[in-house]
């Protein structure tokens, strides 16, 4: 089974201090690494190539530091990369995203595509269901659990509530890969060192066939307007006192607002 | 000049760092407390390729740089000295192995330690000879083809765990030059006549294990000595100007992480109606920490760098040595300092890593000890 992953570097924000310039987040002092779902479907392509055979690409579109997240995908097992590289790319929304990924696909046959859900700086959720729309492949979101048949997969997809459902779907497809399908290797230093041998392929715009207004924000229908972090609220209420009174406070707070009855 | 780490030494440290982050967290705490370890975490950082990774591709090892090694080691200290130096401590010894070792012993042994199937410890210290290894007393006298062992060590890391010991002896007591009355011997661990124990109540790594060794006519095949007899002191230096630079890591490493809990923790708590961070005591000292890291982190590079370069520049790793230790000392007494009461329970963090760094002033060289060979090398 050969298998497509999509990957992207984004900054880790969890824990820094973010600021926002010209409508960006300022990305000067942010540790930058794999997109956490794409992680995810890097370890499920690993797994589902090792089991039946077959490779792994890793493609990821981003400016020249991005090529760490292609060496990472390397390093977990995937036999070869292509950067898409060009600031031409620049200020593209997930349909223009799409078109040049499928550009960049061009008629090389894949069995299975995998894309994260989502990309945890701008959330779109989009990018891999639109590229399923442009490559005309069926595709299921979502996915905690993937089964390969002959010429068809089972993927299992997580709803609200703890239900779950199955679906089927003939290959060629695309999946949205969720958090948590699988427990993701640690990178090795035998993985680390294999990638040294290995050459990563750089295309530009020009190079996919793919004009300047094809690309960018010229070609794009959503533009970003503004980005804002959120206003400081109000702090949280300190209980303060002995055990009792903040228990008894506590309750109280509970009960006003319909918690307790 | 160039000051930037190559890609794949990028991708080292992001390794050894989720590695850390992901495994070493949890289980901080239990093993500091109970004076333990469990080996499963040194087998799957043996798996990962993260032990011994200095040693050459022909003895089962990755070949990269002892700089490579540190920066590994860097990492894992950042996560958990206690931890780190019970992964990492279990090739002490493959150093001087890889450098002065029969193709044999190097085959034997170095492969082993690569894959997790054994530890080295390597035993110089004993209970009249600390900083003064010359004085070293046990002896090793010839029988035969053989040897015989004789004599104690002291403070062995790994002592007990070790399937191999690095033994350093007297071979020829009487020589004039007292550098050239040592050898050392490679011994299984379990031959007869030597017995191990652990050593409990240290202040800080815990999770490593530190034992004594008893030699008893411990009989020894001719060809456990490494490489030639009366060479043992000088292969110690260069043993050490190796496994210096490790600990040079180990201390950015550990100050690393008490800079990173000071300002989570500074900005955080408020006194005086505003964080602590606000203060201009607070921001000098951790302006301070955040410089001497920098200091000492580019004073290990160069001299790990050189090393692999195959220049071994003893007084720059001695200046490195004590520089970054000392250092990782008054670093995480100020990060305490600044925790106030919290931090003086192990529930919080610094208060091991307050522990932890007393050893990186002790071991491989007291500080003193340092400092006398970088006095030697500037006053000649
Ligand atoms: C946890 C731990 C692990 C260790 N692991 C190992 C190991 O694996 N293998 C091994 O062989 N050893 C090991 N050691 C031993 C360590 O290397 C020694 O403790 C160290 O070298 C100091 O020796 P000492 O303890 O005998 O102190 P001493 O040599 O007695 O020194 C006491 C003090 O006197 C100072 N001093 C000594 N001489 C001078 C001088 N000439 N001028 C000025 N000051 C001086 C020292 O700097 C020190 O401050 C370990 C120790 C510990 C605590």
């Amino acid at each position: 089974m050969d298998i497509l992953v999509l990957v992207k570097n984004v900054p880790e924000v969890a824990e820094a201090d973010l600021e926002i310039e010209d409508n960006q987040i300022d990305l000067e002092d942010l540790v930058m690494g794999i997109n956490e779902w794409d992680n995810y479907a890097v370890e499920e392509a690993v797994r589902l190539a090792e089991a039946s055979g077959g490779g792994v690409t890793v493609m990821t579109l981003g400016d020249e530091e991005a090529e760490d997240v292609l060496r990472r995908g390397l390093a977990m097992g995937a036999g070869r990369a292509m950067h898409l590289c060009d600031e031409e790319f620049e200020g593209s929304d997930p349909a223009t995203l799409a078109r040049a990924f499928a550009a960049a696909i061009g008629d090389e046959s894949y069995d299975l595509i995998l894309c994260g859900v989502q990309s945890s700086d701008l959330g779109q959720a989009s990018t891999g269901v639109l590229l399923a729309q442009v490559l005309n492949l069926p595709f299921a979101t979502m996915a905690i659990g993937i089964e390969t048949g002959e010429a068809e997969i089972t993927v299992t997809r997580e709803l609200e509530a703890n239900t779950s459902e199955r679906v089927v779907l003939p290959l060629p497809a695309l999946v949205t890969v969720q958090s948590g399908i699988n427990q993701p290797r640690y990178v090795s230093i035998m993985g680390i060192r294999k990638v040294r041998k290995m050459t990563i392929g750089l295309f530009e715009a020009d190079d996919l066939g793919l004009d300047e207004d094809q690309v960018g924000e010229e070609a794009s229908q959503v533009a970003g307007r503004a980005l804002a972090l959120p206003e400081v609220g109000e702090g949280a209420e300190m209980l303060n006192g002995s055990l009792d009174e903040i228990c008894g406070r506590a309750v109280e707070i509970i009960r006003e607002k319909g918690g307790l009855s | 000049m160039d000051f930037k780490l190559s890609k794949e030494q990028r991708d080292i440290i992001r390794a050894a760092a989720e590695f850390a982050k992901g495994e070493f967290t949890e289980r901080a705490l239990e093993f500091d407390r109970s004076e333990t370890f469990d080996l499963d975490l040194w087998r799957a950082a043996c798996e990962l390729g993260f032990v011994g990774t200095f040693i050459s591709e022909d003895y089962g090892g990755a070949g990269l740089g002892f700089f490579e090694h540190c920066l590994i080691t860097e990492e894992f200290w950042a996560v958990d000295p206690g931890i780190g130096q019970a992964v990492l401590s279990t090739t002490f010894g493959a150093e001087l192995i890889q450098l002065f070792a029969s193709e044999e012993q190097k085959h034997t042994v170095l492969p082993a330690l690569v894959e997790g199937q054994a530890i080295i410890a390597t035993a110089i210290t004993e209970p009249e000879a600390g900083s003064d290894t010359s004085r070293a007393a046990s002896t090793a006298v010839k029988d035969g083809e053989g040897w015989v062992l004789n004599g104690s060590k002291i403070f062995t890391t790994n002592g007990t765990l070790a399937q191999w010991v690095l033994v350093f002896a007297l071979t020829d007591p009487d020589n004039d030059n007292r550098h050239a009355r040592h050898s050392f011997f490679l011994v299984p661990a379990g031959s007869e006549g030597l017995e191990a124990n652990k050593l409990t109540g240290k202040l800080g790594i815990r999770a490593s294990d530190t034992a004594e060794l008893a030699f008893n006519e411990v009989k020894l095949d001719a060809d456990a000595l490494v490489g030639s007899e009366g060479q043992g002191f000088n292969q110690l230096m260069a043993f050490f100007n190796r496994t210096r630079l490790h600990i040079c890591a180990q201390a950015v490493g550990l100050t690393r992480a008490a800079l990173e809990e000071s300002v989570r923790h500074v900005k955080g708590r408020v006194q005086f109606g505003q964080p602590l961070a606000q203060f201009q005591a607070t921001q000098f000292k951790i302006a301070e920490m955040a410089t001497n890291m920098r200091a000492a982190r580019n004073l290990y590079y160069e001299a790990a760098w050189l090393v692999d370069q195959g220049k071994v520049d003893h007084g720059l790793i001695a200046m490195a040595k004590w520089f970054s230790a000392q250092n990782a000392v008054r670093a995480a007494d100020e990060a305490l300092q600044m925790h106030g009461g919290y931090g003086y329970f192990d529930e919080y963090r610094v208060q091991r890593l307050y522990r932890d760094a007393k050893i990186l002033e002790i071991y491989e060289g007291t500080k003193e000890v340092e400092k006398i060979i970088v006095a030697g090398t500037v006053l000649g």
